[in-house]
């Protein structure tokens, strides 16, 4: 096997705030390789400094072999990249954004044409090449960005939230057009996420990233048995009184939050109702109870206390005060 | 040279496509050599100009207009930085100051075509322009205040977030500098203390540059325009491409 990138206790600080606290992963030739966080979590400067848009504070890192700080235009030349924010000529056509992108990678014009006309019919948009791009809908302004990053032939694509804002049944079109990338180009993909569900579909392997620091990297399925069992959540109003009327063996895990306990064990189904005796026993009102495999949301929580949509929120107003303050 | 090509072709496409900017930009010099050069023709006294008020203004106009689009081109470095398109051209395996070149062309072109379509307005209320070198050295001026200007507009657009700051910088820079240039109105005619102050205007040298290819004559020698000129042109390139080389997105 083949290493595509390799990175080795990157860091990035801006001043006070460490985006990203040595960062260290290894991704092979070929893999879907996923950062998942919440927003602000460092991934997209992860990303940058890869891209070499972002210089490191300290640390190094190679893609596909070639330094980051000593080659940046041998990097630039390895890599595509679809931006989390849209990056397209919106005054252009569709042809012209990929004509502009081969021109400005060198590629000769009959390459250009050949692989442009190839790849829009891959995303579906060849019938709408000469349309301006402003007439686009979200989805197709993605998928053309994911042409365009693919056109110069990169041995390692970056995806920085692909699906952001995307209605579910686009996200599930971009999936499927991701993993046939995968599958027949053979190229390494390194994809930033706060989707669960889209970093559980997609990728090989995840790296869970807070607060700039890698907490735990595995596949999605080791992840999820680290959870060791079934996820049950209780809803009620007397949430407190819940830990004392369970104190069994087979509950491996609880965990009580606003309004809810989750359970962890092993055959939940089994043991389902003996925990509803045993609440109603002590007279515990039950507003409803749920059984479910682990999720990586489930991951996400038992690593950082969180679920990833808290973190989301205070996440942002903590991003906002931070920009506030070195604007002034 | 092929990476200067390519920016400077989107610039062209995006400025044929946008129909309504080439109008607009156009309206306030051709209204402006319109309502105050019939306006002011029989005000103002002939005898300081050796020509008409009208035929007087249209290098001014012809500046403006080359003035006002290559600052506006510049500055829009910060629409590709806020739409995000400037991140496609960093990251692609070229050099910052390729960049550069491609957007200062482009926003030159731009800007020398605006004062073309100026031009030919003008011929229609009598301007002649009486040779083909004549019109080859007001081209030339054109050229070179276009470029400083769209570089003098991608300098300051490496500096600035958003477009709030356009304003400020068009009331406080950009207008002043017209206003002091001669385009409205001869040199000789302001008062002895503020003469100096339009020396120091390297657009007034632009203005008589264009003057003296459209009309002839001049009351500074065009080679003193020329050198004045070309040199600012060259030191707002370097500043421009010394600023965008630090921008980061």
């Amino acid at each position: 096997m083949t290493i595509a990138v390799e990175v080795n206790e990157l860091t990035k600080s801006f001043g006070s705030l460490v985006a990203a606290d040595r960062v260290s992963f290894v991704i092979e030739q070929g893999e879907i390789f996923g950062l998942l966080g919440p927003n602000g979590a460092g991934k997209t400067t992860t990303l940058s400094m890869l891209s070499t848009i972002l210089e490191p504070t300290s640390g190094s890192a190679s893609v596909m072999g070639i330094d980051i700080r000593k080659d940046q235009d041998g990097v630039r030349k390895a890599i595509g990249i679809v931006f989390q924010d849209q990056s397209l000529d919106e005054e252009l056509t569709a042809w012209e954004n990929m004509d502009f992108h081969g021109r400005l990678y060198r590629i000769p014009k009959e390459v250009r044409e050949q692989r442009t006309e190839e790849l829009l019919k891959l995303v579906e948009l060849y019938d709408r090449r000469n349309d301006i791009v402003k007439t686009f809908s979200g989805g197709m302004r993605r998928r053309l960005e994911i042409a365009r990053g693919l056109l110069h032939h990169p041995q390692v694509l970056f995806l920085d939230e692909p699906t952001l804002g995307l209605d579910p049944q686009t996200r599930n079109l971009l999936w499927k057009y991701i993993e046939t990338l995968a599958k027949e180009k053979n190229i390494t993909i390194i994809l930033t996420t706060h989707y669960m569900e889209e970093a559980d579909r997609l990728c090989n392997r995840i790296a869970i990233i807070d607060h700039g620091k890698i907490i735990a990297m595995d596949t999605p399925a080791r992840l999820k048995d680290t959870i060791g069992g079934d996820v049950v959540t209780i809803r009620s109003p007397d949430t407190a009184k819940i830990p004392a009327t369970l104190p069994v063996p087979w509950v491996k895990r609880q965990e009580t939050r606003e309004g809810e306990v989750i359970l962890t064990l092993e055959n939940a189904e089994q043991h389902l109702s003996e925990i509803v005796t045993r609440l109603n026993a002590e007279h515990i009102e039950i507003t409803s109870i749920s059984v479910h495999k682990p999720t990586l949301e489930d991951v996400f929580l038992s690593y950082t206390g969180k679920t990833i949509r808290e973190e989301d929120v205070s996440r942002k107003d903590a991003m906002r005060m931070h920009f506030r303050m070195m604007r002034h | 040279m092929d990476i200067v090509y390519t920016i400077w072709l989107r610039s062209m496409k995006r400025y044929i496509r946008s129909r309504s900017r080439i109008v607009g930009s156009i309206a306030m010099p051709l209204f402006l050599l319109v309502f105050l050069g019939f306006g002011l023709n029989s005000v103002v006294s002939t005898a300081s100009l050796g020509q008409d008020y009208v035929m007087f203004l249209v290098p001014g106009m012809v500046a403006m207009s080359v003035l006002f689009t290559s600052v506006f081109s510049g500055i829009q470095i910060i629409w590709d930085k806020q739409f995000g398109f400037l991140k496609e051209t960093l990251v692609a395996p070229v050099s910052r100051l390729e960049i550069m070149f491609g957007q200062t062309v482009g926003g030159a072109s731009t800007a020398v075509f605006q004062g073309i379509i100026l031009m030919v307005f003008a011929v229609f209320i009598g301007l002649r322009i009486t040779s083909p070198l004549n019109f080859l050295i007001a081209l030339g001026f054109m050229i070179l205040v276009g470029i400083a200007f769209t570089a003098f507009g991608i300098a300051v657009a490496s500096r600035m977030e958003d477009m709030t700051g356009f304003q400020l910088i068009m009331n406080f820079v950009v207008f002043p500098l017209f206003g002091l240039s001669g385009a409205l109105f001869p040199i000789s005619s302001l008062p002895a203390w503020l003469e100096p102050i339009t020396l120091i205007d390297p657009l007034t040298y632009g203005v008589e540059g264009i003057r003296y290819g459209l009309t002839g004559v001049s009351p500074i020698n065009p080679l003193v325009c020329l050198a004045v000129v070309a040199g600012f042109a060259a030191a707002m390139t370097y500043i421009g491409a010394y600023l965008f080389r630090k921008v980061s997105v």
